[in-house]
């Protein structure tokens, strides 16, 4: 049965190869802003004597990666270079596939910060499942070369937290681009950023609205899914020859989660209000994705794994609310330990620049308190298991041949707070390159500006 | 300074175990002072004061003895411009005391009061080796935000006991954008409040009896406010202000100079644009090594080059952590600075020695030298690197718990954690 909300997912499905487009319930344009991003053309490349780390959760000590066509053509320890083939000489260096940052808001929450830039909370209800975060994306945004510097390839990028369902995400290759649509990842699924706790009841408590308690939040959760599992109903009726319901921007969203399209991307900080959210899903027929922050994910890894929910979470940021109070810096040690899918992500515009220093931390800790780790397994939590959080592992996140040729190489080990990201790819074409100034261009807004003369 | 020697006093009081005899031997000794890092060298401690640190220094008989293994030593760090002691959770205000919007205490507003050892922060930054802390006033943000000081601040020990080693280390001010809103919306009503400020405070200083008969013009701030600043317009006290672009730093030079204020910069986005000028006037910066985003039109400058740039030109830097809760990652901040550019000497030298001359503490802390506290950390790898963790940390002598409630935290679920693991491996 395809509804909709589905069929808004067209691109998703397009990906999987070419089907036949599905019924429709009416004339909803499939995917009204579609993605206009082209990988850059390129020569066939090679990057030899690297120590790598695929993303599977193996080491290459001395390995060589051949790219070809924007996509990983082979990678191991004795690989001939093919004639023809640009040879990148890494000796001495690591390579990493490229980071994913499952929680940014760059675009939405620009530098620099003003009132009229901050675009991420619609915070005018606390449901908004209607707004989508690629209509205020601005992609001058100096944060995303930031970004780009630090090796970040693809981001997730969500609306703010204020809200109980604040709207969708969109997925991003960190291509400099003059749309948004030229940066949107082809096919990626769409998110719904969902969020527990303090944020929605104190947004609106304030304000002598509902939700002012954490009563209120799930109250208002379960009447939103009420109301979409009633629009979903009337869609299936539509389908088999009913009167389609007139479109309803809300619902539609909700449904797309109802039917598994759209994934639940959800801010949750506590233990206790995670279990509250499985459950709550279960009552409706959604699964949630990942929790976001989930600053006491550890206290219930073993549920986690067993549900197969990722875990985006920090190891240093804590404590500036209640509910991130019980914090760890084993959290993703642990979620790992569990047999998790844990996650590093940055939810900040600084910290998303060394992602790979943030994972570094929480390994040397997780390793301190005994749990083994190996780097190989430690680089998966912002690579592999982002591309899982976001529904986009068929395509990067790791190194394997068929998967796009994100990379970043690296002048030490990853995990290292003197790592630099020396190139960074995306789909097999440079887009950073610390010695070559073709691949550091600022944004538009910083052309002109005081003391752009000199690398950031 | 009674204030200093009660301090020290209780702080003894409440370390019994410093009055002993202590060596640390075969350690990678990263003095921060004169000696350099001497390779394999020995710190000899007595009554919670360095005695001696040197390569071939003989351990007096009876002396409780650590051996460091070839680890590195540091002296402890110092987080300036932190809450530190004043905050346990930002979004309660009853559990935040950095600042108040009492419209009496502005510039009197004094950190030293109401310090909490007891606050979780405290071991959580401890474990970052963090040892000594700048409580740093931030400004009570009431509507009108009318308060032209945030007040004085700080010098703490993260010891475990009472924690006050000094008030009044630094008056703290706001400039550019942050002072333009505060004096109405214009960087020009702010630097033209100052100067009557200070005029009011020379005037109240010379003039204190007539002001208690009434006898003087009205000085706009309050007699606590007033007597505060003393210190500052004396150039006694820094200034400490956050100051980020490039023009508004040559306005704090420029007033400085003026009106004979010592001053410290915070911020200082674009302050490498203006480096030589800052060196000129021996004016010190403190700043945070990551802050690179062009977040306000103040700070479109902002790069990760700055602390190297800054070094260069001869100018006193510090390193900022990032922030409160985040103090830990101090010490990785330095190490992106390394990343960046700056020896790892003078990133090292940044997070201690540094903040400790920046704050007139260099006597005390700050290096490892006989007749400094002994605070030091023992580290199983690069202390400025996220892969190196401390493995033991003392503070006057005494050695800290390696404990926090996150720690604990983590013990008491690791074991289902694992527990969880094995039985899925059996099925």
């Amino acid at each position: 049965m395809k509804r909709v909300a589905a069929i808004l997912l067209l691109t998703a499905a397009c990906a999987a190869g070419a089907q036949p487009p599905p019924e429709r319930a009416d004339a909803t344009a499939p995917d009204p802003f579609p993605s206009t991003y082209r990988r850059a053309p390129g020569a066939p490349m090679a990057i030899t004597g690297a120590h790598i780390l695929t993303g599977t959760g193996a080491e290459l000590v001395n390995g060589t990666i051949l790219v070809r066509d924007g996509l990983v053509e082979a990678v191991g320890e004795d690989l001939a270079v093919p004639e023809g083939y640009e040879v990148v000489d890494a000796s001495g260096r690591w390579l990493t596939p490229g980071l994913i940052d499952a929680h940014s808001h760059l675009g939405v929450s620009s530098s620099p910060t003003t009132p009229l830039s901050a675009d991420h909370n619609e915070g005018t209800s606390p449901n908004t499942a209607e707004v989508w975060a690629e209509h205020a994306v601005w992609p001058q945004d100096p944060q995303f070369r930031l970004a780009r510097a630090g090796g970040v390839t693809t981001l997730m990028i969500l609306p703010g937290s204020g809200n109980l369902i604040g709207g969708r995400s969109v997925t991003l290759r960190n291509v400099p681009s003059p749309t948004v649509q030229g940066m949107k990842f082809p096919g990626a699924p769409y998110g719904v950023k969902m969020a527990c706790g303090e944020n929605p009841k104190r947004s609106y408590g304030a304000r002598g609205r509902s939700p002012a308690t954490r009563m209120g939040n799930v109250a208002l959760f379960r009447r939103a899914w009420i109301e979409a599992a009633d629009y979903a109903r009337r869609l299936d009726r539509a389908g088999s020859g009913g009167e389609p319901p007139r479109r309803d921007l809300q619902l539609e969203t909700l449904a797309g989660v109802l039917d598994g399209e759209i994934l639940v991307q959800n801010h949750c900080y506590r233990a206790d209000e995670m279990a509250i959210m499985i459950d709550m899903g279960r009552e409706f027929g959604f699964r949630i994705r990942a929790f976001h922050h989930a600053t006491e994910a550890y206290k219930i890894a073993p549920m986690l794994a067993r549900e197969d929910i990722c875990v985006a979470t920090w190891a240093s940021s804590w404590g500036s609310k209640m509910e991130a109070l019980d914090s760890v810096e084993e959290n993703a040690p642990m979620i790992e330990a569990a047999g998790g899918c844990a996650i590093i992500h940055s939810d900040d515009a600084t910290l998303g620049q060394r992602l790979n220093q943030e994972a570094g931390i929480a390994l040397a800790a997780g390793r301190r308190a005994g749990i083994d780790v190996t780097d190989g397994e430690a680089i998966r939590w912002i690579t592999a298991n982002p591309a899982r959080a976001l529904g986009i592992d068929d395509r990067v996140g790791t190194l394997e041949p068929g998967r796009m040729a994100d990379l970043v190489l690296w002048s030490a080990n990853p995990f290292s707070v003197y790592a630099l990201a020396e190139r960074v790819w995306i789909d097999g074409a440079p887009v950073w390159d610390r010695s070559d100034p073709r691949y550091q261009a600022p944004s538009d807004f910083l052309l002109g500006q005081p003391g752009q003369a000199s690398p950031r | 300074m009674i204030g200093r020697f009660l301090a020290a006093l209780l702080a003894l009081a409440a370390a019994p175990a410093a009055a002993e005899t202590l060596a640390i031997v075969n350690g990678r000794i990263a003095t921060v002072g004169p000696a350099g890092t001497i390779d394999r060298g020995t710190i000899l401690i007595r009554d919670g004061r360095i005695v001696a640190v040197g390569a071939d220094l003989s351990v007096p008989p009876g002396t409780r003895t650590i051996d460091a293994q070839g680890r590195i030593v540091t002296p402890g760090f110092i987080a300036s411009g932190t809450g530190l002691g004043l905050i346990e959770v930002r979004s309660v205000e009853a559990a935040d005391d950095r600042g108040a919007s009492f419209p009496g205490i502005s510039a009197a507003f004094d950190a030293g009061y109401g310090l909490n050892p007891d606050s979780l922060l405290v071991p959580v930054a401890r474990l970052g080796g963090i040892t000594r802390a700048i409580a740093t006033p931030v400004y009570g943000d009431a509507p009108g935000r009318e308060l032209l000081f945030a007040g004085q601040a700080a010098a703490v020990a993260l010891g475990g006991g009472p924690m006050l080693v000094r008030r009044g280390v630094a008056m703290v001010l706001e400039m550019g954008d942050a002072g333009a809103e505060r004096a109405g919306g214009a960087r020009a009503a702010e630097l033209v409040a100052l100067r009557t400020v200070f005029a009011d405070v020379r005037d109240f200083a010379r003039r204190r009896a007539a002001y208690d008969r009434g006898e003087t013009r009205d000085y706009g701030l309050s007699r606590a406010d007033l007597e505060a600043l003393v210190p500052v317009v004396e150039g006694r006290m820094p200034l400490l202000v956050s100051v980020n672009r490039a023009s508004d730093i040559r306005d704090v030079l420029a007033l400085a100079r003026e009106e004979g204020l010592r001053v410290i910069l915070e911020g200082g986005a674009e302050a490498w644009r203006v480096a030589a000028d800052i060196a000129a006037a021996e004016v010190p910066v403190l700043l945070t090594p990551v802050d690179n985003l062009p977040a306000s039109f103040e700070s479109l400058g902002a790069t990760l080059e700055t602390p190297r740039r800054l070094a260069e030109a001869g100018v006193l830097v510090a390193f900022q952590g990032n922030g409160n809760h985040r103090e830990r990652e101090l010490r990785y901040n330095a190490g992106n600075a390394v990343a960046a550019g700056m020896t790892w000497e003078q990133s090292l030298a940044a997070i201690t020695l540094n903040p400790a001359r920046i704050f007139g503490l260099a006597d005390t802390v700050g290096s490892l030298e006989p007749g400094k506290d002994a605070d030091l950390v023992i580290w199983d790898g690069d202390p400025l690197d996220t892969l190196g963790r401390p493995t033991a940390i003392f503070i006057r002598g005494e050695a800290q718990p390696m404990s926090s409630r996150q720690t604990e935290l983590r013990d008491r679920y690791l074991p289902a954690v694992r527990a969880s693991l094995s039985q899925g491996a059996e099925r």
